[in-house]
């Protein structure tokens, strides 16, 4: 460490916005002493003046990078240039962190970004800082409406605020149940249509066959698997700026108690699916493991996890409580972004879909079930006769997608944070879930709180 | 930056005291002073221009909202935000936890050295301390986030004795004052080791020697001489090592990131400042963390400069 430098980081820091602020000032200065020229409104917000041969800047994360190359290839003409970051998983905020940051120098912004998150629009729609919104609206003229209304029906949810469209859904997430048939074969098992025959199943392989396991806690999305599809009425947005959070609600605590039956059983994973100990541990183990669509690229038919042969997996429909109707889950299904400062916007918004639309990236690449609808038959037509899932695999993917339960929502601050901080830790020294509701009621009321949400229960 | 000012006047008052006495030199002497003020200027200008101004801003900032006068509101909105208390607790038992090791650990380390007497050794071992010193916080963290695995780890061993079997549970929350304290020691030690070595070389033989003959031991000559003497150096590294502490940032924000948000994104005090300014838009806000930061750091630092007599002079 340099003592002396690290003393004055903070001032530094400070120091930096005023000079950003001082250049800001400067801009609008130049700006307006230019009568404000080179703007227009052709898309339905201020553009800045364009130029048809500008770089387009794309932000991915890692497992994206493949889409902008896929861009790039198809479209050698258009320059580009593209940056990875974390694509804002987890909750980490680094998506709207760094927008902000470029909000206060006012200028740098990337032309187009992958969030992971759902829970974006919520701010890149608003104006920030004195900046126009970051997210540019794409129903005004910039995407045509038929590419627009291509999309499976509510998947453009998450990115529309007020009836505009600021994103363009990448890969819709519902949860299924993910199960290995060999096993199920091996064991005599049935595969599961309720929680319940669910939590039974769980606690029999812990005897019959320990070693085994039905499912997995251990990152940051297991509410979105487990509780999202559990009903559970812990991520309600009730108005915009109201949320309705119950983790005493009958449905949340059945759903703690399975998994807490499930964890002391020794059926239930508490690691992350991603970490080194779920490939040593679990290759080949995995009898369940309900999980987000993309799981079959990400997790099954992947070399560098379970890699599971050909003729084993297959996708069961999302689980009903007893006597209820079946909800799914959802975790994820990132959204592409485009910028309103691009300077590029036409060659921004092909790159947006083609990312989501196009053969070349959604079915012959992307990991996960596509959100627009010709694509997601070609993908789904791709896994079909490649034979390699077993069962009803098109059909149930079909079904889980218009079962996602719509009382969970998309508030400005992230579940999956929330989980991980305040349960995971917990969870991995033994407390039960159960006992961990109360503690977990008050995370995510103060973390909503302090995203400026009024909590109801 | 008052270490700075205090060196300036003293360097002044020596230039005046010289020219008393030494009046036929007047022209060099002006000439030297005006040189001092050459050396000084790009300091001072780059103190004014990254340390005081953004100092007063951030002053400005934390008693305004949106340019109106709001009086305390920010600090008692952060006070009262459920985040700051326990980031502040969190810093500060990494800084209990960092000072006393470093203060303890190094200064140990830099007499066992200083009392090998075989060169080639000693030189071999400072060169060993200092080479951790050379990573920056991220890559070093990086290294980390291997060792703290217990799946891939090389001393997974080690961390299960300790009954970690697995990342989520090396990480708790518990254990991070003392996983950072251990980044922070590792890194950051080797630096302070040389620094001491330094200082010890500049006791003058004389008094070792006379303590030889009086009958201490390497013990008491440690306790009775070479201790007394190290304490300004002790507390230098104090105040610094405080400064660098109070504003931890990049240690668990990559260890956020790498444990899926286990470390929550608000672990440190200068992480809230940052989702202050940059996640809720509150500016305001930040500045009244960073006043806040400031104005302990300055107490603790006073606290440091008196108990360690830096400015007397011998």
């Amino acid at each position: 460490m340099a003592p002396q430098h690290s003393s004055s980081r903070t001032l530094r820091r400070t120091a930096i916005s005023i000079v950003s602020l001082a250049s800001i000032a400067a801009l609008t200065a130049c700006s307006s002493g230019a009568g404000g020229g080179g703007t227009s409104d052709k898309y339905g917000f201020p553009a800045v003046e364009q130029d048809a041969k500008a770089t387009i800047e794309v932000w991915v994360d890692t497992a994206r990078e493949p889409a902008a190359q896929a861009f790039q290839s198809a479209n050698p003409d258009i320059p580009i240039k593209i940056t990875t970051y974390d694509g804002g998983a987890n909750g980490s905020g680094t998506f709207q962190t760094k927008i902000s940051l470029l909000d206060q120098s006012g200028e740098g912004w990337p032309d187009v970004v992958w969030s992971t998150q759902q829970n974006d629009s919520s701010w890149a729609s608003q104006e920030q800082s004195g900046q126009q919104a970051f997210a540019a609206v794409l129903n005004k003229g910039l995407v045509s409406q038929d590419v627009l209304d291509g999309f499976a029906e509510g998947a453009l949810s998450p990115a529309t605020v007020d009836g505009n469209v600021y994103g363009l859904r990448n890969d819709l997430a519902q949860d299924v149940v993910w199960y290995d048939q060999s096993l199920f074969d091996q064991f005599g098992y049935t595969v599961p249509t309720t929680w319940e025959e669910y939590q039974e199943i769980g606690e029999k392989v812990a005897k019959e066959h320990p070693g085994y396991i039905v499912g997995s806690v251990g990152d940051p999305w297991a509410p979105e698997v487990f509780f999202w599809g559990a009903k559970a009425p812990i991520n309600e947005v009730t108005g915009v700026d109201t949320v309705k959070v119950d983790t005493s609600d009958e449905h949340t605590k059945k759903m703690a108690a399975l998994i807490d039956d499930l964890i002391s059983a020794g059926s239930m994973f508490q690691d992350s699916v991603f970490g080194a100990d779920f490939v040593t541990k679990y290759t080949g183990k995995v009898l369940m493991l309900p999980g987000p669509s993309w799981y079959s690229g990400a997790i099954f038919q992947n070399p560098d996890n379970l890699n599971a042969a050909a003729g084993t997996i297959g996708a069961g429909l999302p689980l009903a409580w007893d006597g209820e109707d079946p909800v799914a889950g959802n975790v994820g299904g990132g959204i592409w972004y485009v910028s309103s400062h691009s300077k590029n916007l036409e060659a921004a918004a092909k790159f947006a879909e083609f990312v989501t639309t196009s053969d070349d990236y959604q079915v012959e690449l992307a990991p996960g079930y596509p959100a627009y609808s010709t694509a997601a038959e070609a993908w789904l037509e791709k896994q079909a006769s490649s034979g390699y899932f077993v069962g009803n695999f098109t059909e149930n993917m079909i079904t889980a997608a218009s079962q996602v339960w719509d009382g969970w929502g998309y508030p400005a601050f992230s579940q999956e944070a929330i989980w991980a901080k305040a349960i995971t830790p917990e969870l991995a020294s033994g407390t039960s879930l159960v006992s961990l509701l109360p503690a977990w009621q008050t995370a995510i009321e103060n973390e909503a709180q302090v995203n400026g949400y009024t909590v109801s229960k | 930056m008052t270490v700075t000012s205090t060196l300036a006047t003293a360097a002044a008052a020596d230039l005046s005291q010289g020219r008393q006495r030494v009046a036929r030199r007047k022209s060099v002497t002006s000439s030297q002073s005006r040189m001092g003020y050459i050396f000084v200027s790009g300091y001072t200008l780059l103190l004014l221009a990254f340390g005081v101004l953004p100092t007063l801003y951030a002053l400005v900032l934390s008693f305004t909202k949106d340019g109106a006068f709001v009086g305390i509101d920010n600090f008692v909105r952060v006070f009262k935000d459920f985040r700051f208390f326990p980031a502040v607790g969190h810093v500060a038992l990494f800084l209990v936890f960092w000072l006393v090791s470093l203060v303890v650990f190094v200064v140990l380390l830099a007499l066992i050295v200083h009392a090998i007497k075989v060169r080639w050794i000693s030189s071999g071992i400072r060169f060993f301390y200092y080479i951790p010193g050379a990573l920056a916080g991220a890559s070093s963290v990086m290294l980390w986030l291997f060792v703290l695995d217990p799946s891939v780890s090389p001393v997974a061993f080690i961390l299960e004795a300790f009954g970690f079997e697995s990342f989520v549970q090396t990480i708790s929350p518990d254990n991070l004052p003392v996983i950072f304290t251990v980044i922070a020691f590792w890194t950051g030690a080797g630096g302070w080791i040389v620094v001491m070595y330094g200082a010890l070389n500049n006791i003058s033989n004389d008094i070792l020697e006379a303590a030889r003959i009086d009958g201490a031991g390497p013990v008491q000559t440690a306790i009775q001489i070479q201790l007394p003497l190290l304490r300004k150096w002790i507390s230098y590294m104090g105040i610094m090592s405080l400064a660098a502490g109070t504003q931890l940032f990049v240690e668990p924000r990559m260890l956020s990131q790498a444990s899926q948000a286990v470390v929550p994104g608000d672990y440190s005090i200068n992480q809230l400042a940052y989702l202050f300014a940059f996640k809720q838009n509150d500016f305001s806000g930040s500045a009244a963390i960073s006043i806040i930061l400031l104005v302990v750091a300055l107490g603790l630092s006073a606290f440091f400069v008196v108990r360690g007599g830096l400015f007397e002079r011998d």
